[in-house]
């Protein structure tokens, strides 16, 4: 018989190392041009760190995306990053990238104050353009700027460092560690139908949403979601590499035994949303919360399949021998 | 004003992936390049007794075999620098490396590897966590297979008074929950391509997340300053937390160092799968003190993550399991233990999430269950109890900019799901 039900789950990710003290530098230098050059030294696994970064410099700067290029090559060059992971990037990076950002601008302001032969605080760096504020005349491109710097023999190069503060112990007796750069928070709805003869789960409906702060490039929060939505039905039904844990007896070595979810795995139904309530430390307002996205759908199935067959399955994968194996106990 | 940011902008690299233009590892190909193959373990533990080497390095094609011995600095990394890079006796895990081959070809680096003659004496090993945790269990390390953090075998969160929520709650909800041995399965597996360059530099191209994090690690491998490593990477074909630790760039870097040729080091998928690092499997046992109203008033929470041979970051992952396996929940009483135990299997480490996803994936089941044991909507019991602003956690941290309960309503709205007025009035900014 097949059997349907509606399962729900929540969550929260943390941005960054437990603990804190894992900081992020950057670095935008100003070429002839007028174009930049953003450094910085995290990896793009894959996330989309150079897109995002990228845009917060082109913001912070006032310029076109396109005048920024972005180079993360090796550590002779790129400034350091205490790494791509704990989903610290967009929150770590995109804070030291508005750092140095705000640097080069503030030293672009310096020397446009000398050349304009007015005050820094009259300078305006904004639209492309370098000018004293009210005065029309007084006035350079970006391009124009980029050249007499470059060729005056000057070198204009923002530098910026963040880190949400230092790095803490646990208190050995209460836990106490209160260092938590920014949570962010998710709901999954999941609908499933259980056969109740084969065990087999498919899941028909799947709806994801997160709390994100704010959405640096909603096409990437949506790569998240669905990447992580599949890999959380993976880890909800199928992926297990040690089948008769704790034995090693046929641990699984490849692709083959080791399913992983593929796109025929997908719902027929997979809706995902953000929404965003802006953290004061994040930039512009942004968490990070991409690990999330692979959190909830496992319990939220697992919270459906006993929606349908009124039995707990407790033990992750809910494999179809173990869901044979609960309804059986259950009729016993 | 540039307004990029909330802009859908295309990926940067985006088209280059897809039109197979970004350069990867595995496609550099330097003049001269040998492949390394690796020798491990066939045992799940034991002692070597007796390794020699020297029929492999005669064989023709074979331009240099590495062993224990080749290490110049410190024969060990990970964030807990635990695990040598090649065991020069105790085995705790089969697949771990006992020597490396470089030759003209991978088939030729195999065979070389079958003349490496190896005496190993095997002993009895320990895969189940608890088993480990008993007294005369079979010890995967010398200093005993309980991890231990700075409170001791256990990482200890007390919060409030649990016993005390325990005898104010009207129900107490029990349940144990199991997550599997999980791979990350990256689309790019694992490989290094390491040569000494013009300047005399070791030269490195790495599929590592972490480009500085890893350069510290080799920097004591190979006893050589940041400034002689030219580490090389930024772009990578996933990781999802497998490339958290180095598997091959130790490897081709010390070949690299001892014959002065290029090598690459390149997994198999099956090697891959076999020999990387895993989301380590876990129990969790919850104990909830509940009003019949729905607040969870209290809960305790023992853990045990089994983090197989080395510690890699597994007492890491359970710290971070521990600040928030208790849920994104407002409960006056947490008591969380946490427990590492070692076991004689491959070294578990981080994947997406260092543990939060198994705590939430246990958390879960276990408030669906306390909605059904006070017969209340899990709506409403996830609802009441939310974290809201200036809420604390069970390790005090605040809670700032909370959000679940615009993700919940929103997620409602779009699963067809009509909520009850007194839900939708709530809001994260206060109670």
């Amino acid at each position: 018989m097949k059997k349907r039900g509606i399962g729900i789950s929540v969550g929260t990710h943390p941005a960054g190392l437990k603990g804190g003290g894992d900081p992020s530098q950057a670095q935008i230098r100003l070429k002839p041009d007028g174009t930049f050059d953003l450094l910085n030294g995290a990896v793009d696994i894959g996330q989309g760190c150079k897109t995002i970064l990228r845009q917060l410099a082109a913001d912070e700067l006032d310029v076109p995306l396109e005048n920024i290029t972005h180079q993360n090559i090796d550590t002779d060059t790129g400034p350091m990053c205490t790494g791509t992971f704990a989903s610290r990037v967009t929150f770590m990076d995109g804070n030291a990238v508005l750092a140095a950002a705000a640097d080069l601008k503030r030293k672009i302001r310096e020397w446009a104050a000398e050349y304009f032969e007015c005050s820094p605080a009259d300078v305006e760096v904004a639209n492309n353009k370098v000018f004293v504020r009210g005065v029309p005349e007084k006035s350079l491109t970006m391009g124009e700027v980029g050249a007499m710097v470059n060729w005056g023999g000057k070198f204009l190069v923002g530098t910026g460092a963040y880190t949400p503060g230092p790095g803490q112990q646990f208190d050995p007796e209460t836990g106490k560690m209160t260092a938590i750069a920014s949570l962010a928070f998710g709901c999954c709805v999941a609908e499933v139908e259980v056969d109740t003869e084969t065990g087999v789960v498919d899941v028909l409906k799947l709806v994801q949403v997160f709390e994100v702060g704010k959405a640096m490039n909603r096409l990437l929060c949506k790569g998240q979601n669905n990447g992580g939505a599949m890999m959380g039905i993976g880890f909800g039904l199928t992926e297990n590499i040690c089948p008769y844990y704790p034995s090693m007896d046929f641990a699984v070595h490849d692709l083959t035994d080791y399913v992983i979810t593929t796109a025929a795995d997908m719902p027929p139904v997979m809706v995902e949303d953000i929404v965003e309530v802006p953290h004061p430390n994040g930039p512009r307002g942004a968490k990070g919360y991409s690990e999330m996205t692979a959190s909830l759908a496992g319990p939220a199935i697992l919270n459906a399949i006993h929606n349908a067959i009124g039995v707990w399955v407790t033990d992750y994968p809910a494999t179809p021998e173990r869901i044979l194996k609960a309804l059986e106990a259950a009729r016993a | 004003m540039a307004e990029y940011v909330g802009k859908p902008v295309l990926r940067y690299d985006g088209i280059g992936h897809v039109t197979a233009r970004t350069r990867y590892v595995d496609d550099i190909q330097l003049p001269g390049m040998l492949y390394i193959k690796v020798l491990t373990s066939p045992v799940h533990k034991g002692v070597i007794r007796h390794l020699d080497t020297s029929a492999a390095e005669r064989m023709p094609g074979v331009a240099g075999v590495i062993t224990a011995k080749d290490v110049p600095g410190k024969n060990a990394y990970g964030l807990i620098p635990d695990q040598p890079v090649f065991t020069p006796e105790h085995i705790r895990y089969k697949g771990e490396r006992i020597a490396a081959v470089a030759a003209v070809d991978e088939d030729t680096a195999m065979e070389a590897l079958e003349k490496i003659k190896i005496d190993i004496e095997e002993q009895e090993p320990v895969f189940d966590p608890f088993k480990a945790m008993e007294p005369g269990a079979p010890l995967v390390r010398p200093e005993g297979n309980v991890w231990e953090f700075n409170s001791g075998k256990t990482r200890k969160i007390r919060f409030g008074d649990v016993e005390k929520g325990f005898a104010e709650a009207d129900v107490i909800v029990e349940g144990t929950y199991t997550t599997a041995t999980n791979d990350h399965a990256p689309m790019e597996p694992q490989v290094s391509v390491a040569y000494i360059d013009e300047t005399d530099r070791l030269a490195i191209y790495t599929v590592s997340q972490d480009l500085y994090f890893h350069l510290g690690m080799l920097t004591a491998i190979f006893n050589l300053p940041m400034n002689k490593i030219r580490y090389i990477g930024g772009t990578v074909g996933g990781g999802f937390g497998s490339k958290n630790d180095i598997h091959c760039d130790h490897v081709a870097g010390l070949m690299a160092l001892k014959i002065r040729k290029p090598v690459k080091y390149r997994h198999t998928r099956r090697e891959e799968t076999a020999y990387t690092t895993k989301r380590g499997p876990w129990t969790f046992y919850f104990k909830d003190g509940v009003k019949k109203d729905g607040r969870i008033v209290a809960r305790y929470v023992k853990t045990v993550h089994d983090t197989g041979g080395y510690a890699g970051m597994g007492p890491y992952v359970v710290d971070k399991n521990s600040i928030l396996v208790a849920g994104p929940y407002a409960i006056p009483n947490i008591w969380v233990d946490g427990i590492c135990v070692f076991t004689n299997k491959p070294p578990c480490s981080s994947m997406r999430g260092f543990g939060i996803i198994n705590g939430t994936a246990a958390d879960q089941l276990q408030t669906a269950r306390v909605a059904e044991a006070i017969g209340k909507d899990p709506w409403e019991v996830h609802f009441i109890n939310a974290w809201r602003d200036g809420d604390l956690g069970a390790t005090q941290f605040k809670v700032e900019a909370a959000g679940l309960i615009e993700a919940m309503k929103r997620a409602a709205e779009l699963a067809g799901i009509e909520l009850p007025a007194h839900l939708k009035a709530m809001s994260s900014r206060g109670r």
